[in-house]
């Protein structure tokens, strides 16, 4: 080890810069230990409330959370992955934890979903973040099958409330668990796209993966 | 939006650190691991009931306070087992102080040690320590001043590179 290399002229120096490069990989390493240990015994200990990840998609990185129950949010870039983070914390609990692991089974789903391998889904969801009218809507969209559409009003129509087009927007527009429950699949009457949350462009993307546009 | 909590997550983020060189200064690096890891765990449990705008950092140093006394006290009641240490990855060698002034930190007694901790590595006043340690401010001081001057001898003279 204390062989001089004449290759090496510099070698003294180098050991003078090279501990701090060093020292600091080591401390992310030692974060990154710890924090699958606390993430770990969160969840034996039952304090892991919400467990999220991001994965990427081609409509751009989703923002992925999970209950004990289920996935709870899906959320694209556009609805800002900090404040849909900070809305979690208000709404369900602040014990948030980023854990990719938990969401391991649906990472995989929807990559086959986007890798046109998966055309339904059958992961648990957690719907608690929708209510009344919006959460019923919401059940009844997971019917319409890959590659179909609906409009507003026969949604409506289906789910009790014929007059009731517009609550069916604002509950595909407030859709906490986009993609997975295919809000996307809902239509204009007339047959034009109509307003999505991560916006029209994603909206059309799916559509035409799905051979339904 | 300014009534709520944070994700505990941002927590981690932003005090993991500081409350990692904590445990390491009054500890040592061996049980450091273990006492970070009882603080954030018994963080997050309570963190659902801790008043927005609270000062989190304080918070958790009280909660790392504690646990400190915890290992300390299992420690002085267990025999050491150097045989069986070096399975775990020889952790002096992670820090960012030198692994002689953590040793040197270890022989301090317990109040000049975290006197020393809180004050020069979180960087707390001697107001707060004194909180969190019991005891006057004075005191708070006079203990930090005397285990810096305990460790200028035991590791300022060999130590210094």
């Amino acid at each position: 080890m204390n062989i001089h290399d004449p290759r090496e002229p510099n070698r003294s120096d180098v050991f003078v810069t090279l501990p701090t490069i060093d020292e600091q990989r080591i401390e992310e390493e030692t974060t990154r230990r710890l924090h699958d240990r606390l993430v770990r015994e969160a969840q034996a200990a039952g304090l892991l409330d919400v467990a999220y990840r991001t994965i990427d998609s081609p409509v751009g990185p989703l923002l992925l959370a999970a209950t004990a129950k289920g996935l709870v949010r899906v959320a694209y870039r556009c609805e800002g992955h900090e404040q849909v983070l900070e809305r979690l914390a208000r709404d369900l609990s602040p014990r948030i934890l980023h854990a990719p692991a938990r969401l391991d089974a649906a990472a995989k789903a929807i990559d086959e979903y986007f890798a046109g391998l998966r055309q339904r889904f059958d992961l648990p969801v957690d719907l608690s973040l929708a209510r009344g009218f919006r959460r019923l809507v919401l059940t009844r969209l997971r019917a319409i099958g890959y590659g179909q559409t609906e409009s507003y009003a026969a949604i409506a129509a289906a789910a009790g409330n014929p007059k009731a087009v517009r609550a069916v927007g604002t509950a595909c527009a407030t859709n906490p668990v986009p993609v997975v429950v295919p809000c996307h699949r809902v239509v204009r009457s007339d047959g034009s796209i109509g307003q999505y949350v991560g916006g029209i462009d994603a909206k059309r993307a799916l559509l035409t993966m799905e051979g339904a546009a | 939006m300014s009534a709520s909590l944070p994700p505990f997550e941002d927590i981690v983020t932003a005090h993991g650190p500081t409350v990692l060189r904590l445990c390491r200064a009054v500890l040592g690096p061996m049980d450091a691991e273990d006492a970070w890891s009882e603080t954030f765990l018994a963080a997050l449990r309570a963190y659902p009931t801790l008043r927005p705008g609270s000062n989190v950092k304080a918070w958790l140093i009280t909660i790392a306070h504690r646990k400190a006394i915890d290992q300390t006290r299992a420690r002085a009641r267990r025999p050491l087992l150097v045989d069986s240490l070096p399975e775990l990855p020889a952790p002096s060698k992670n820090d960012q102080w030198d692994g002689d002034l953590w040793a040197a930190m270890q022989a301090l007694p317990f109040k000049q040690r975290v006197a020393v901790a809180y004050h020069y590595v979180a960087g707390m006043p001697y107001a707060d320590v004194a909180a969190l340690t019991g005891g006057s401010q004075d005191a708070a001081r006079r203990a930090a001043a005397d285990g810096i001057a305990t460790l200028r001898k035991t590791y300022g003279e060999e130590g210094t590179r």
